[in-house]
């Protein structure tokens, strides 16, 4: 039976339910208002209850609109999160998540301009729920790293970033593309966010080096920033469908996020 | 992806198969880029499509760097082989 109104946990506390607790989650497929007014879809997962919760945007990775980030949002709503991830390959088609992705991939991946609009969106229909605190972060990996970075240097009113092993936040004037016209981090003047960056120190997209140039700019632009490497770790380290998983250190890094989301979104 | 090193050919005749029934393809995707189900951090991808046909239309396969560069030698093997023996031309059959 569900009370009439619980004591809403902190993210932190939202980790350690007591046995006596009611939790309670919603997850759906929704529909948002995306870059240009494009209607796109996204799924949605919220906790139960009054609120008011704040609210996470997630951005998934290039291999697509998958099932981890299905978990992963769910996760983040089981944290205290309304949590939402647009399916940022809305307008390159339907079929598996991995067919998609492939599709994109072929196309030389996903446009930062559709992907800010989009988050855009999904921020802005978050903050429309009358259930939301109106604080809201950004998380994302790998593609989704550097789009949240990019969002956070190219939105305002984005209350906290997650970054987890962005690649080509550095990237060489050769590489960019009409799609990717500008290295992220030429812009870290304008971020107008906190940043957590996750990365793992065998990782070659970003390599430690790329990453020491990141935070060489932030620390310059005097930036509200923390950075964590973790040694023994490669590339998507939190992703546990995959042999890169690495458990130990996916667990800190988890750790450190809900410490950096409860401080920055309450 | 995160290289984002891709490459797409086009195919003027070819034919897939990744279900029970073949289909038209008309655009090899070649990326360097992760792989979805190769146990690598990154792999030499190959995705035969029908570019009208959807994103399910699609015959994947994952190689590492030396599978790729044996598949390539090996194509320009058989190829030179058939040449030599004077069979290297595309013979319509309808």
């Amino acid at each position: 039976m569900r009370p009439a109104a619980r004591r809403v946990p902190t993210t932190l506390e939202a980790a350690v339910y007591q046995t006596n607790d009611y939790e309670g989650m919603l997850a759906e497929t929704v529909t948002l208002q995306g870059h240009g007014g494009d209607t796109i879809n996204a799924y949605l997962a919220r906790p139960l209850g009054p609120g008011p919760f704040p609210a996470m945007v997630l951005i998934h990775h290039a291999p697509g609109w998958d099932e981890i980030y299905r978990e992963f949002t769910r996760r983040f709503a089981a944290h205290g999160y309304i949590t939402i991830t647009p399916n940022l390959f809305f307008r390159d088609g339907h079929g598996t998540p991995e067919d998609v992705g492939a599709a994109v991939r072929a196309s030389g991946g996903a446009d930062d301009a559709l992907v800010v609009g989009d988050v855009e969106g999904a921020i802005r229909l978050l903050r429309s729920l009358p259930y939301a605190s109106g604080k809201v972060g950004v998380f994302g990996t790998c593609s989704g790293g550097r789009h949240g970075f990019l969002a956070g240097c190219q939105l305002t009113g984005i209350d906290a970033i997650v970054e987890c092993w962005g690649g080509n936040v550095v990237a060489a004037p050769e590489d960019l593309t009409p799609k990717r016209p500008v290295a992220p981090i030429h812009l870290t003047a304008s971020l107008s966010a906190p940043l957590l960056g996750i990365f793992g120190s065998d990782d070659r997209s970003p390599t430690p080096e790329q990453v020491d140039q990141h935070e060489a700019e932030l620390k310059r632009l005097g930036k509200d920033y923390e950075f964590h490497r973790y040694d023994g770790a490669g590339h998507g380290f939190f992703y546990y469908d995959r042999p890169n998983y690495r458990a130990t250190q996916a667990i800190d890094g988890w750790k450190k996020v809900w410490a950096f989301l409860s401080a920055r979104l309450g | 992806m995160c290289t984002m090193i891709t490459e797409r050919a086009g195919i003027d005749l070819g034919r897939g198969k990744s279900g029970p029934d073949w289909f038209v393809v008309n655009e090899a995707n070649v990326s360097y880029d992760h792989p979805y189900d190769l146990p690598l951090e990154h792999a030499l991808n190959i995705d035969f499509v029908n570019a009208a046909g959807g994103p399910g239309a699609r015959v994947a396969v994952e190689l590492s760097v030396e599978a790729a560069r044996e598949l390539v030698r090996t194509i320009e093997a058989v190829l030179a082989r058939a040449g030599q023996r004077g069979v290297l031309e595309d013979i319509p059959l309808a």
